[in-house]
This record gives structure tokens, C-alpha cells and sequence, in this order.
């Protein structure tokens, strides 16, 4: 047993830091770190100075333009970006398109998209959700028809995240509809802007259009957008699934969230004193802390068995759960934290730049609409139902 | 013992709630919102001609009603289908004001609220005051018959609707003392008021206001000098009430469509509902429900208790609702999954109100400590 980081993992975390205060620029940061919304070009330009240090692929390989960090180094650049507040990283290029490529695309697809979402020229969504199959992905219809050398595509995905953003979208379509509902699945390319493909944004809990739903009315798609072989999707759908999950534990959020959740306790006065004194409020932040530390532990168990090269297995669906009711029990403690000042609705503000000043405390504003918007952390990315029950058959054999 | 309601609180809560089903469905509301109108007009002129203002005070004030199991039964059918018209801030809270310490003349006020041709609006809680009534430092200082008043009032609601305020000022001792809170009716339009007005997450409406010498005559006062607290912590024990009662309605009503989605969505096959990990936990948010409706039976049995007992039971009952709303909305988004957390679908404006009654006269933390003090005393 030995928790500390070796020399050279602490000389990389200075590394990031140092690249972080530099280049981190200050209207990005000041705007996550008030949970004010962004914009698609705040975001691009945010992985314009990430792809310029060579960083914003960490899990690729150097031959395609990757960072190539093993999976503690990722933990700890994932942690200094939140403790930052910088941006998120866009995933569905770079951490779910990406590696599917790699392992099951075409060298011609490889050297062809690849390039192009680190250059930003591209941006991806997930289209695999559809109203009928959520939680049964198996279950999806949007049908893909070969007609010489097209599929002509017909159907609908939901839920598609910032799909108003993009220009691309990969697709899971059915190709065999009599075949046993997992073994008539293909994973295809769409061009968004093909005749025929209709973006609906949704507008969620939180007041802003997040998610999106797609629309494919007799999409002609070039055949050399099938990624592998037709009717294999399935088995590439699950293996983005488990690069999805990679970082599913969330600790950099977290631990972000806490330190704000504190700075914002030890400055409101509730009773006249600071809330971090109600004993109450304090218990409560106390145990979201206490369970976060052994969270973090659990992680990195988990990460340091993968780095030695065992995959990530139903172990990271403890991670799932347990990293998703923490970040939400913090959204929940700050939205309390606001107290009243939690419950005016302010998209100027949440909108607006970091130059546009809140009416009252500024952490305010984004508490609730926050809050209401991590409900979807336990239902996304397999629900916690799910997670519970790979848990149930895989580990407990049950 | 008797738990049934009375023959006319059934009354009006069947009327209520046939009226509401045909009128207030939810695209009606999210029209309304959307439209950026703080209410709607021809729907309040309605809700006030079926008595649903007179069912809020006593006769003896000119309305109907006026007890703890009417104010029940009426804020849980606007929980029920999500009102957003101004009923709490200008019927309860300042309306229960002027009915204990209004003077005849003051108290006509009241005649055109239960008509519902006129709002009110009380104006109390400042930027740094919290959830705590005694946390006054506007100030009213007295010069010849004439009531000069300066502060800012913050989470107004329906402060910028209202014609005439009911205003909290200091007119003796420190920010944080119970005494030397007075009570003012201040015109809207009065010169030196700014009021500003915004939405809130949960579709209602509230103002910030600035009162930059007002200046008032004593014919504005409302009740004696210095001595407005007992009767700001007992309107405020109405408005408790009222908001629990709704956040009762707003959980039936979250039930009730996640219920019916377990029955109706099928994944793997087969309704979802007969997955019992959900069915276990649908199971919990009736248990939930049930212990918050008699959570509001037991504050609304007790409201005109004695003090101490009346606030035992505000703050057992709004902490007993803070922690069944965050469960019963929680449960019923996740049981819904990605439909739950739509703009589009019923289920989240119930949820952003049961959530957000939290933030209103104090939430589960600020409850539970107060009920500890409470106990101790
Ligand atoms: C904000 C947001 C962003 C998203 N982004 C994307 C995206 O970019 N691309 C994409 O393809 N998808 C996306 N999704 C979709 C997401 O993956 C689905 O919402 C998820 O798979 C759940 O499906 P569902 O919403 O249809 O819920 P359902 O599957 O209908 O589930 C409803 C409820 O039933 C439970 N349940 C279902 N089956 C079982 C079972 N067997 N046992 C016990 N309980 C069960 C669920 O856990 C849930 O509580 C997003 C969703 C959200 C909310
Ligand atoms: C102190 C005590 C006093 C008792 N007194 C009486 C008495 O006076 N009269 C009498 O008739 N009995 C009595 N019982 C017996 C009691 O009713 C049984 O213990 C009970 O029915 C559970 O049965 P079991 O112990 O066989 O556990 P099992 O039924 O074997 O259950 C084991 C576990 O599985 C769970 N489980 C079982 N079925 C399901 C399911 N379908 N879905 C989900 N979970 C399930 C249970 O909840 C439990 O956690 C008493 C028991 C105790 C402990």
C-alpha cells in the first residue's frame, strides 16, 4: 500500500497547473466557476488551447496526435481542470467516437475524422437513444436501408446531447430487422447536414436546451460511413459504452463543487452566523466530504488496477452510482446554501459573460437551475438502475 | 376524532379542482409562463368569483373561511395544478396582516382582495436576512406626523403586481431585535419605491424593491409601533401552511403521473412498473406523501394554537415537507427517466415547485434547528 503520487506524477500535476494558470483564459473560468452557461464557441475555444499544448486527446495514442497519459496521469489533468474551472471537454469525439475508430474504423476513416475533431472542424454527438429504447438501447428502430451505394436512413434519435452544436453525428441504426434485436444493429456516420435531418432542441428542467431531438427522413448516406462490418454495431456500441464510463466517478466535479460549496458556506450568514457553523448545514457537508474521500480512493483502485492493464470492469459501476449521488448531494447543498436567493430564474445572467455582475450573491443564480439539471447524472450513460443491476449479476452473481 | 373535511371544504375542493382540471391544464400554464406574464388575469377574476379569496379569511372579515383546514384545502389544489396566480404573498401573507391589526378603514382593503380586483404585496425579507423574521434594518423614522422610510426588500412575491405593499421597518433597536419592527401600507406607485420584478425557477414571480425616502402618514401604520413581530411570525405560520399544503399537491400530482408512466412505458418488453426496484420505491414516495399530508393536517389543526405550540408544528411541518419534496421529486425524475427532466412534460414544473418551497419561510436545516430550539425552550 503507498497513497502518495510518485516524483514524476507530482512534477506532471505542477506541469498542468503551470499550463492552467497560464493559458486557462480568465472569461472561461469565471464562467463555469459561477456555473454560467456556455457557449458552443466558448467550448471550441477552450479545445483550440488544449489541441495547441497537445493535450486535448488524452487517451489517444502519439501516432494520431494523443497525449497518450496513462489513466492516473488523466485523473490528476482532470482534477486540476476542475479545481481551474475549466471547461469540460466535449466527449463525444474526442472519448466515445475516437476510440472506436481506432479499434474498428477504416484507416481511411481513421485518417480522415480523425484530424478533424482535433482540429475542431468537426463536432460529434451520440446519437444512440431513441423515444422506445432508453435504458433498452437494443430495443432502437431507426432503420438503415442499403440502396447501391448508400443506406438510406429513416427514424428518430432523442436526448442527443448539444446536438444543435453539430455537424456529425454516429449513429446506432438497425440494418437486419429479423435478426435477434443486437445482431441487426450497425454503427454508421451522418453527416447532419444531409437533406432530410431535422435538429429540435428539448428544453429541460433547467431552462436551457441541452439535449436535442433527430430526425432522418430518407437520409442518403454514403456506405463508406459504416464503421466495420454491418450488423456488428452492437459489439463497437459496447465498447464506446465502456469508454464512456471511463472518469464516470466524476471525483475532479466533486471536489470542485465541494470547494465552492465551502467558499459559499463560509460566506453566507444564516441566524448571523456563517452557515458553515450551523451545526446542521455543516454535518451535512461534512459527510458529502467524508464519502467523497473514500470515493476518491475507490477511483483511483479502480484506475491504477486499469493502468496496470485490466480493463475497468463492473467496478465502474460502483464508481457510477456512488459518484453521481455525491455530485448531486453537492448540488443539492449549494442550491440550499442560496437560501432565497436561490429561486430567481436569471437567464441574462446565467447567459451573459463573466462581465455581466449578479443582483445578489453570485453562486446564486446557477444553484437550483444546477441542481434540477444533475438529476439526469443517475438516469444518463445506463441509469443507476442499470448500474445496480450489472452490479447484481456481474460481481454478486446473483 | 374526525378526518373527514367538512361539507363545504369538500364543496370547494371539488369545485376547485373541476375548475382548475378545465382551465389550468399545463400547456394553459406553460403558455403563461412563457408569455412572461406574471399571472393570469381573467383565471384570477374567475378563481376570486368561485370564493377561493374569501375561503382565505374569516367571515368576520368578509370572506368565508379563514381556518387552517381551509387554507389546507385550497393550497393543495393549487399545488395539485401548479397556480401560479398571486394568491400567497397578497391573500395570505399580507392579507392575514391587515385582518389582525388593520383598522376598519384599512380592513376594506380586504373587501377588494376577496373580490379579486385588487393584489397586495408584503414586503419583508431583505438581501441578508435569510429566513429570519426579525432581521430587520429597513428603516421608518417619524418627523411631524409624516413616516419616512428607506431599505430594500428582497423575494417580494408578486411585489411588482400588487397596488398597495404591506412594508416592514425598524423604528427601534438593532438589526436582529423581535421589537421595534413596525408595519406601513405603502402605495406601489409611491415616490422613492423602485420595484423590479423577476421570475422565479418555479414559474411564480417575486420583486426586489427599494424604498428611497417614502414618505407616509400615520394613517399608513398597521397596527401599533414597534410590535408587528408576533403578527409577522403568525401570517408567516399561514404562509407556512399554505406553501405546505401546495407542495402536498404538487407531490400528488408528481404521483399521479409516475404511476401512471410505470404503467404505460415499456423498456425490455415489459411495463416498467413491474421492475420492483422501481416498484419498491414508488412504494416509498406514497409513504412519503401520506406523511406529508399529515404533516400538513397537524399544522393546520394547530394554527391557531397557542404560539409555542403553533411554531412547534410550522417548523416540524416545513421541515417534514422540505425532506418529502426533494424525495418525491428526485424519485419521480429518475423513475421518468430522460422524459422526467423535460420543460415540455408536466412533471418537471411540479418538481421545481415542491423543490423551491424549500427556499420559501425556511428550509429543511433552518426547520430542523429551530424545532430543536423550539423543544428546548
Ligand atoms: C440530459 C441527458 C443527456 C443525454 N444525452 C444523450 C446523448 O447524447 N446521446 C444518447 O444517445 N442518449 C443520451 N441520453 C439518453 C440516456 O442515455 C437515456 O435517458 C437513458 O438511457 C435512460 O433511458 P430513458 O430516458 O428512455 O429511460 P427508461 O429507460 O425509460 O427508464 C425509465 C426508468 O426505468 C428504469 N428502468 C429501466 N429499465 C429498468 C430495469 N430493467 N430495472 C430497473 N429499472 C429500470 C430506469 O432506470 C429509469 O429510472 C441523455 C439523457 C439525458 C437525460
Ligand atoms: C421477531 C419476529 C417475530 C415474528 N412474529 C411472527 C408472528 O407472530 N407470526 C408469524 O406468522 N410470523 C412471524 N414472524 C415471521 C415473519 O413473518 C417472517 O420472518 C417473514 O415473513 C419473513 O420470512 P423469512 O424469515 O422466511 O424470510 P424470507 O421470506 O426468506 O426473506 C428473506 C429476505 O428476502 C426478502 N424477500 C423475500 N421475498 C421477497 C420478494 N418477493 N421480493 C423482495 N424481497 C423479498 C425479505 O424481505 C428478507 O429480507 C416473525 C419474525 C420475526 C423475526
Amino acid at each position: 500500500m503507498d497513497l502518495s503520487y510518485t516524483p514524476e506524477e507530482e512534477a506532471f500535476r505542477a506541469e498542468v497547473r503551470a499550463f492552467l494558470s497560464e493559458k486557462l483564459p480568465r472569461h472561461l473560468s469565471e464562467k463555469v466557476r459561477l456555473g454560467k452557461r456556455l457557449t458552443k464557441s466558448d467550448m471550441e475555444s477552450w479545445h483550440a488551447v488544449l489541441n495547441a499544448q497537445g493535450w486535448l486527446a488524452p487517451n489517444w495514442p502519439k501516432e494520431y496526435g494523443g497525449a497518450e497519459w496513462d489513466a492516473v496521469q488523466r485523473m490528476i489533468f482532470e482534477e486540476e481542470a476542475c479545481l481551474a474551472h475549466a471547461p469540460r471537454i466535449v466527449p463525444f469525439g474526442l472519448s466515445m467516437l475516437a476510440p472506436v475508430l481506432m479499434a474498428f474504423g477504416s484507416e481511411e476513416q481513421r485518417q480522415h475524422y480523425l484530424p478533424r475533431i482535433l482540429s475542431g472542424e468537426d463536432w460529434w454527438c451520440q446519437g444512440y437513444s431513441e423515444p422506445g429504447a432508453g435504458s433498452d438501447l437494443a430495443a432502437l428502430k431507426t432503420k438503415a436501408v442499403r440502396d447501391g451505394d448508400h443506406y438510406v436512413v429513416n427514424g428518430q434519435k432523442t436526448w442527443t446531447t448539444l446536438g444543435q452544436h453539430a455537424n456529425w453525428i454516429f449513429c446506432l441504426v438497425r440494418t437486419d430487422a429479423d435478426a435477434k434485436k443486437q445482431e441487426g444493429i450497425s454503427f454508421l456516420l451522418i453527416d447532419m447536414n444531409t437533406p432530410g435531418v431535422t435538429v429540435r432542441p428539448i428544453v429541460l428542467i433547467d431552462g436551457e436546451a441541452e439535449v436535442n431531438e433527430v430526425f432522418f427522413d430518407d437520409v442518403r448516406v454514403p456506405a463508406s460511413n459504416l464503421v466495420g462490418e454491418e450488423n456488428k454495431g452492437w459489439t463497437y456500441a459496447k465498447y464506446l459504452l465502456t469508454h464512456e464510463r471511463t472518469n464516470i466517478a466524476g471525483v475532479g466535479f466533486s471536489n470542485a463543487a465541494l470547494a465552492t460549496l465551502k467558499h459559499v458556506a463560509a460566506n453566507t450568514r444564516s441566524g448571523g452566523k456563517p452557515l458553515d457553523q450551523n451545526p446542521y448545514f455543516a454535518a451535512r457537508m461534512a459527510q458529502a466530504e467524508i464519502d467523497l474521500m473514500a470515493m476518491a480512493t475507490t477511483n483511483l483502485r479502480v484506475v491504477s488496477a486499469a493502468a496496470k492493464g485490466q480493463a475497468p470492469g463492473p467496478e465502474s459501476s460502483m464508481l457510477k452510482i456512488k459518484g453521481t449521488v455525491i455530485r448531486q448531494e453537492l448540488s443539492s447543498l449549494l442550491r440550499r446554501a442560496a437560501g432565497p436567493d436561490a429561486m430567481p430564474f436569471l437567464p441574462d445572467y446565467l447567459d451573459g459573460g463573466d462581465n455581466v455582475p449578479a443582483e445578489g450573491p453570485e453562486h446564486a443564480p446557477a444553484a437550483a437551475p444546477n441542481y434540477f439539471n444533475m438529476r439526469k447524472l443517475s438516469i444518463f450513460g445506463g441509469s443507476n438502475e442499470i448500474q445496480r443491476t450489472i452490479i447484481t449479476k456481474a460481481i454478486l452473481q446473483l | 376524532m374526525d378526518f373527514n373535511l367538512t361539507e363545504e371544504r369538500g364543496l370547494l375542493r371539488d369545485m376547485l379542482q373541476k375548475f382548475l382540471g378545465e382551465k389550468y391544464g399545463h400547456e394553459e400554464r406553460r403558455k403563461l409562463i412563457a408569455s412572461g406574464k406574471a399571472y393570469n388575469a381573467g383565471i384570477y377574476a374567475e378563481m376570486a368569483e368561485l370564493g377561493v379569496l374569501g375561503a382565505l379569511f374569516s367571515e368576520e372579515d368578509g370572506g368565508l373561511g379563514g381556518a387552517g383546514f381551509d387554507i389546507a384545502v385550497v393550497f393543495e389544489e393549487l399545488g395539485r395544478a401548479g397556480v401560479i396566480e398571486p394568491i400567497l404573498g397578497n391573500a395570505v401573507l399580507a392579507g392575514s396582516l391587515i385582518a389582525e391589526l388593520g383598522t376598519d378603514s384599512q380592513k376594506e382593503l380586504i373587501g377588494s382582495v376577496i373580490a379579486g380586483e385588487f393584489l397586495l404585496a408584503f414586503a419583508h425579507a431583505e438581501p441578508a436576512s435569510r429566513y429570519d423574521l426579525n432581521h430587520v434594518t429597513a428603516s421608518a423614522k417619524t418627523d411631524g406626523g409624516q413616516i419616512m422610510l428607506n431599505g430594500t426588500k428582497a423575494h417580494v412575491l408578486n411585489g411588482a403586481q400588487a397596488g398597495m405593499l404591506v412594508v416592514s421597518a425598524r423604528e427601534a433597536g438593532a438589526d436582529w431585535d423581535e421589537t421595534g419592527i413596525s408595519l406601513f401600507l405603502v402605495p406601489a406607485d409611491a415616490d422613492g419605491m423602485t420595484i423590479v420584478d423577476h421570475p422565479n425557477v418555479d414559474g411564480t414571480s417575486a420583486a426586489a424593491i427599494r424604498l428611497e425616502n417614502v414618505v407616509v402618514d400615520e394613517g399608513a401604520r398597521l397596527g401599533a409601533s414597534g410590535e408587528a413581530f408576533g403578527a409577522i411570525e403568525a401570517a408567516v405560520a399561514r404562509a407556512t401552511l399554505a406553501v405546505s399544503a401546495e407542495a402536498l399537491g404538487a407531490m400528488e400530482a408528481a404521483k399521479a403521473l409516475t404511476i401512471d408512466y410505470l404503467k404505460e412505458r415499456k423498456q425490455f418488453g415489459i411495463a416498467i412498473g413491474k421492475f420492483q426496484a422501481l416498484q419498491h420505491r414508488m412504494a416509498d414516495v406514497l409513504i412519503e406523501v401520506e406523511q406529508a399530508r399529515s404533516a400538513v393536517i397537524n399544522l393546520a389543526g394547530h394554527l391557531d394554537a397557542l404560539r409555542d405550540l403553533r411554531e412547534r408544528h410550522v417548523s416540524a411541518t416545513k421541515n417534514l415537507i422540505g425532506r418529502a419534496s426533494a424525495l418525491v421529486g428526485e424519485e419521480a425524475v429518475q423513475m421518468h427517466g430522460g422524459i422526467g427532466m423535460t420543460d415540455e412534460y408536466a412533471l418537471s414544473h411540479f418538481v421545481r415547485r415542491m423543490v423551491m418551497i424549500d427556499h420559501l419561510f425556511g428550509d429543511v436545516d433552518h426547520h430542523l434547528e429551530r424545532f430543536i430550539s423550539l423543544n428546548a425552550a
